[in-house]
């Protein structure tokens, strides 16, 4: 197979959200074929450039992202196609260091402390991945000073809060006051969960309150890298 | 065991029917509705047909001299007919892939039109201003009721067609035109509501000496009197019972007539608890079911092996006026009760479902259709008629009522479909679990198998995310887009023949001469 082949064969694994071999994909047939993982494993064994690798993701989520715009595919769908780079990435990751392969921006996510609720999160931690962020999860119920800390050590470009319960999301204004005074400014923070509202996140400082992985996706394409 | 539809036949929806008696209070029903059919028996007002029933074996005396017969139905009469009357009945379809098949085992159900309306209401879109506030503006239909014709029954036709979970079509629109007169309104009436339909079409006959006319018509458009047999596209409709426990004259012969076609025959009755029946449920119950039972001993006398359908329509009288009441409570328990009995005895059932006082499509007409449609499907009767487009009770057909009750019954179908799971399902889940909380944590991907399996179901078809109910808009909005379309007229030679062939078929150049 040649190198253009493996990386066409990458992309269409993505578009069919073929993870790996034991994934069915999109049709239901593409069980014991190489997925995304397989294929991007044998074209860095192969010596194709982590570049080409990353342009191939983003072409790939591109026709993924048309399809999702265009009916054809509903959201499971996009999700698999991003879960696909997703993991892909960490396997890319390492040959990127010290080369000048830029991600898109660090985004640094967490669900305040009180709060166990995870799922919006971790789906929008598939779709930043997909749309080329570095992410950094710091999981659930995580206090006020856990993600400060994180934020003089990783020095994100972005900060996203998420909470599902009204009780907490009051934790989101603590966790914004705590990161201003410790003189991260530059942070752009989003907020999202069921009972927060632009409103809500006008209120507290935040700079953007979204209300799916979309609106995520959407919102961070219109800033430039920080730093 | 999964119930495998046979994939020749329309999709229906399968239940696990809801059993609301239990089978000693089924068999009580039997064995009361036996009692009436010799004490007091029925009431007939046909010397002919007094005559079958004698010839079948019941006994029969005069009532009231050369007007009207008592007719004794002894048990083993019952038992007799039930032996004969077929227990699966196919509905043919100019589309043989919408051909329907009614088997009395299987509650598989099926919804479509009925009533035959005097009123069409038209709607359209407007926009209004608060007077207020002249910045709120909303977007709304405003209606128009035109006198039933020939033109907007093939209108309607057309429509539910296009219409996905409308299984059959039962002409729905009154013909008040004035070229209809008692010698050509059956042939219009099937020519209007075959034009553009190709699911199965019913209705009844107003002049029995038109029969071989309309019969004539299914031939043509089927091709010829063989392929009407293997393929029916039509059937009737005949309620010659008026309860209490009455069979009138015109339409008790009319059945006789009817019954030696060999099509299959709805044989109704309605009585209205509250007036012509007892209100309660025991009570209605037992009167109907002896009703329809003495109509299937009268086919299956005249032709044994008769395709007939179990007709029932009970239906509630309110208290204020007498009116009927088909958004009661007990009008969903009297139609889930003979759902049961019809399958006891092993003939499929004819019910009711969707009809109410609401005069406009809206809330109300939502709240009185969609949980009588839900209800008395769960019980399993294969073919229930008035499910679309009814509104002040059977008066109105509403294209734009039509169009909602459509996305209504989308949902109760995805609502009360049979559970789908078996072993090898629920192993495939649970290594599906064991895979996701070992990796990501979200079942997403894994949803492709299940959407392409369709298990998951659509949301409701008018859901919006705006602010402001959106539904009568899109509604509106989808109705203009079908009827825009031409539709699947009937093929031009058959047309030409049909006017060639059949006298008094009003012009209908309107629709034909399209493009």
């Amino acid at each position: 197979m040649s190198k253009d082949d493996i990386l066409a064969q990458i992309e269409n694994t993505i578009i069919m959200g073929h993870l790996d071999e034991s994934d069915e994909g999109f049709d239901g047939d593409l069980e014991g074929t190489p997925g995304t993982i397989e294929l991007v494993e044998k074209a860095l064994k192969d010596g194709i450039e982590p570049g080409k690798i990353l342009e191939a993701f983003n072409s790939a989520m591109d026709v993924v992202g048309k399809k999702f715009e265009e009916g054809e595919y509903l959201l499971p769908d996009m999700l698999a196609g991003a879960e696909c780079v997703g993991e892909a990435m960490d396997i890319v990751e390492p040959y990127l260091m010290g080369k000048n392969e830029q991600k898109k921006g660090k985004f640094l996510i967490a669900t305040v402390k009180g709060d166990l609720h995870d799922i919006g999160k971790n789906i929008v931690i598939t779709m930043l991945k997909g749309a080329g962020y570095e992410v950094n999860d710091l999981g659930i119920d995580v206090p006020v000073e856990k993600i400060v800390e994180t934020v003089k050590e990783y020095k994100p470009d972005y900060l996203g809060l998420s909470a599902l319960l009204t009780t907490t999301m009051i934790e989101m204004e603590k966790v914004i006051k705590a990161v201003r005074e410790a003189g991260f400014e530059d942070v752009k923070i989003f907020v999202g969960g069921a009972p927060t509202s632009p409103e809500f996140a006008k209120k507290i400082g935040a700079t953007e309150h979204c209300y799916d992985a979309f609106e995520v996706v959407e919102k961070l394409a219109t800033y430039k890298k920080a730093g | 065991m999964e119930t495998i539809q046979e994939k020749t036949y329309r999709r229906s929806l399968e239940v696990d029917p809801v059993r609301r008696l239990t089978q000693k209070k089924i068999e009580d029903i039997h064995s009361k509705s036996c009692e009436l059919l010799n004490d007091p028996g029925i009431t007939c007002f046909s010397q002919k047909v007094s005559e079958i029933y004698r010839q079948a074996g019941c006994k029969t005396e005069e009532k009231e001299p050369g007007t009207s017969w008592t007719v004794r139905i002894p048990e083993e009469v019952v038992a007799g007919a039930l032996k004969t009357v077929p227990s699966r009945i196919v509905l043919g379809a100019r589309d043989p892939e919408n051909a329907l098949l009614l088997d009395a085992e299987k509650p598989h159900v099926y919804f479509g039109t009925g009533s035959e309306t005097n009123i069409f209401l038209e709607s359209r879109l407007e926009s209004f201003r608060s007077e207020q506030n002249p910045e709120h503006k909303i977007t709304y239909p405003v209606y128009h009721e035109a006198r039933g014709n020939v033109a907007r029954l093939a209108l309607s036709a057309r429509l539910c067609n296009e219409l996905e979970n409308i299984d059959f079509f039962i002409r729905n629109v009154n013909l008040q035109d004035e070229g209809i007169t008692e010698d050509n309104k059956d042939v219009n009436v099937f020519f209007a509501s075959l034009l553009f339909m190709t699911k199965h079409v019913q209705a009844g006959i107003t002049n029995i000496d038109k029969l071989d006319d309309v019969l004539k018509m299914a031939r043509i458009i089927a091709g010829g009197e063989e392929a009407l047999r293997e393929n029916p596209l039509i059937s009737f409709i005949a309620c010659p019972i008026k309860s209490p426990l009455q069979m009138v004259e015109d339409t008790a012969e009319k059945v006789v007539e009817i019954v030696q076609t060999g099509l299959p025959l709805v044989l109704s009755s309605s009585p209205q608890g509250g007036s012509t029946a007892p209100v309660q449920e025991e009570g209605i119950v037992a009167q109907i079911n002896a009703e329809i039972l003495a109509n299937i001993v009268l086919t299956q006398a005249v032709k044994p092996g008769a395709p007939v359908l179990y007709g029932a329509v009970p239906v509630r009288a309110r208290t204020d006026n007498l009116h009927d009441f088909y958004g009661a409570p007990e009008f969903i328990h009297y139609n889930m009760d003979c759902a049961q009995m019809a399958r006891y005895y092993g003939v499929p059932c004819y019910s009711s479902a969707g009809v109410g006082d609401a005069k406009r499509p809206g809330i109300q007409a939502m709240m009185e259709k969609v949980p009588v449609q839900m209800g008395v499907a769960s019980a399993g009767p294969q073919y229930i008629h008035y499910a679309v487009g009814l509104l002040d009770r059977t008066n109105i057909f509403s294209p734009l009522q039509a169009v909602l009750d459509d996305a209504s019954l989308g949902l109760i179908k995805d609502i009360l479909r049979r559970p789908r799971f078996n072993e090898e399902n629920t192993e495939e889940a649970v290594q599906e679990i064991r895979k996701v909380t070992a990796s990501s944590g979200i079942f997403a991907r894994y949803m492709r198998k299940q959407l392409r399996r369709g298990v998951v179901s659509e949301p409701y078809a008018f859901a919006d995310d705006e602010v402001a109910d959106t539904v009568l808009e899109q509604a509106q909005e989808r109705l203009d887009e079908i009827t825009a379309d031409t539709g699947e007229m009937l093929p031009q030679e058959k047309i030409d023949r049909l006017y060639r062939e059949l006298p008094g078929l009003l012009d209908l150049n309107r629709f034909i001469k399209t493009e």
